[in-house]
């Protein structure tokens, strides 16, 4: 059964809207971190598959953004670059700074683990806009997990000095990683109505394949996650900067219509 | 009396005039050499040097436009130039295999560029000031390695002539994007159009000069002509980069900033005086933001030394294990 736009009831529509922009939100973050990487990766190798991964996000993020304009959302553009921190939806876990690269590849394999078995899930979706996104988008993420996977584990399996990076980025990071699984307002009965994947199941299924390849296979640590979680609408010192330069040229053209 | 160097005849001591002669008919007969084929050893020292500067020009080359990845004015915008700057970081990894096919390996050309003692193209000691930079970067600067490059993708050396083949067909799309940003800025607001126009005069003459000296200023040229790698002079490429670029920026409305640039009854634009010793203070590192290129290349390096460690010794672990 799939369903069309014009079946989705006005309270379907607010809540698809929002959970779009929030996935939106995530990846343009996340891609802008890998982008300061660009010519400044430890290996030639590296500039170029995290170059490619950022774009895959920001294609990403261009799809739902797409998706959010046909129901009511405005131009992708407008979303991304004339919001501010107050307005960003994005989880703490992408907006902080890149760090080191062990930094960077957990935080990647926390958030493409995430990403994937989401996507895989709403390839089942009963609205067909979405599950063709996922279906074209998941392919992409597949090849993003196996390369932060394999990275993640030869950094936590190489020298004494790359095990304690990663352990330390993992202790950072993983407070954090529970907030990709907060249901937007609304998100309960675009479950119920199979429009969207049980968050609550996408969240087991990724507990137990980051607990077997962190712990099991790269022996780290896993510390106590804290019990709530702040919401997506709070955010760290670090978000407004980062607007503030992704930002600049376009706001410093308020009347430019062409890019 | 002073004996003629290699570098002037093309003859290392050792090497017969018959092994020459062999070498030169190839050449004539259009016939690429191989990796594994004889040549003489000037011929490899000078391939080297040219091919890993190359590489290093499109390392270093990451540097200037990747500073305006993170402020790209749009999702498009952003994306198109994380491409292409990951296209050059792909460039650097053809070119450096193509080297290591003359037996340099890529830790000793990395030592030399951080050391200073290798070259890259000075024209990414400019600074880049304005987001149009990065449009009129991938129109003229792309546009005039183009006109080098499918120059040097008939050259004789067959794995550099297939890396400018592939590179070439890439370069083509940074030419494209650049124009069109350009283009677009030049019809747009009049921010965005005095802000191309400010891009244009500040890498018109910086393009022009990327091409190399005048040919009777080249250092290099002869045998590297006799050779077949260099097939057309400076001078010459120079003039195919004017004439295709000089319209086109007219078109888009643009002034170009030679006062003495006129076409003559040949139909060749011809160009006024260039600054050389601009040229030269950039390329001795005098003036430009050489210090700040090879900086942030060292810091890449540096930071990145652990994880490279952490490889090997994962790497080294997994080969243990298999042969257990």
């Amino acid at each position: 059964m799939t369903t069309t736009p014009t079946e989705l009831t006005d309270t379907q529509t607010q809540a698809l809207l929002l959970k779009l922009t929030v996935l939106a939100d995530d990846e343009i973050i996340l891609a802008h971190r890998n982008g300061e990487w660009t010519g400044h990766a430890p290996i030639l190798e590296e500039d170029i598959a995290l170059a490619n991964i950022a774009q895959d996000e920001l294609g990403h993020a261009g799809l739902y953004l797409s998706l959010a304009q046909t129901l009511g959302g405005s131009d992708p553009d407008r979303v991304a670059f004339w919001r501010g921190p107050d307005d960003y939806l994005n989880t703490r876990l992408v907006e902080l700074p890149k760090g080191d690269w062990a930094f960077t590849m957990v935080r990647q394999f926390l958030y493409d683990t995430s990403e994937a078995l989401w996507l895989e899930a709403a390839t089942r979706s009963t609205y067909a806009p979405l599950a063709e996104i996922a279906a074209k988008a998941v392919r992409e993420e597949k090849f993003h997990v196996q390369h932060t996977a394999l990275w993640v584990e030869r950094l936590a399996l190489g020298t004494p000095e790359s095990e304690r990076r990663t352990q330390a980025a993992l202790t950072e990071l993983w407070p954090h990683a529970a907030q990709l699984f907060q249901p937007v307002e609304g998100e309960a009965e675009l479950t119920a109505s199979g429009i969207l994947p049980d968050l609550n199941a996408v969240h087991a299924r990724w507990s137990d394949l980051v607990t077997r390849h962190l712990v099991d296979r790269c022996g780290l640590t896993l510390p106590d996650a804290p019990a709530t979680q702040p919401g997506r609408d709070t955010h760290t010192e670090h978000l407004a900067p980062l607007l503030e330069e992704m930002q600049r040229v376009a706001r410093q053209h308020p009347d430019a219509e062409v890019w | 009396m002073t004996h003629p160097t290699p570098a002037q005849t093309g003859i290392t001591p050792g090497e017969t005039a018959e092994q020459h002669a062999h070498f030169e008919a190839r050449i004539a007969r259009g016939e690429k050499i191989e990796a594994g084929d004889w040549m003489p050893a000037e011929y490899r020292r000078q391939l080297i040097r040219m091919i890993s500067q190359h590489a290093h020009s499109e390392v270093v080359g990451m540097l200037p436009e990747g500073e305006w990845i993170t402020r790209a004015p749009s999702l498009r915008r952003k994306t198109i130039l994380m491409a292409k700057v990951q296209d050059e970081a792909g460039h650097g990894q053809y070119l450096y295999h193509a080297a290591e096919t003359l037996g340099a390996t890529r830790e000793d050309m990395l030592q030399a560029l951080l050391s200073g003692k290798a070259k890259y193209s000075s024209i990414f000691n400019y600074p880049t000031h304005s987001w149009a930079d990065v449009g009129m970067i991938g129109w003229l600067v792309d546009g005039a390695a183009i006109k080098n490059q499918t120059m040097l993708a008939g050259c004789s050396y067959g794995p550099y002539s297939r890396a400018m083949v592939r590179i070439c067909s890439e370069e083509t799309f940074h030419h494209k994007q650049g124009k069109e940003m350009i283009v677009a800025y030049a019809q747009g607001t009049p921010q965005q159009r005095a802000m191309a126009q400010d891009a244009l005069n500040r890498w018109w003459w910086p393009a022009m000069m990327m091409l190399g000296p005048h040919d009777a200023d080249s250092p290099n040229s002869g045998v590297l002509t006799r050779w077949g790698i260099k097939l057309k002079s400076n001078d010459e490429v120079r003039q195919e980069f004017i004439n295709e670029h000089v319209p086109e920026l007219l078109e888009a409305g643009l002034t170009i900033p030679d006062p003495d640039l006129h076409q003559d009854e040949h139909g060749n634009w011809r160009h006024g005086p260039i600054h050389w010793d601009e040229f030269w203070a950039v390329i001795r590192g005098e003036q430009g933001l050489n210090k700040e290129r090879l900086g942030a290349r060292q810091a890449a390096h540096d930071d990145g030394a652990w994880v490279r460690d952490a490889l090997q010794a994962y790497t080294d672990r997994q080969r243990a294990v298999a042969a257990d």
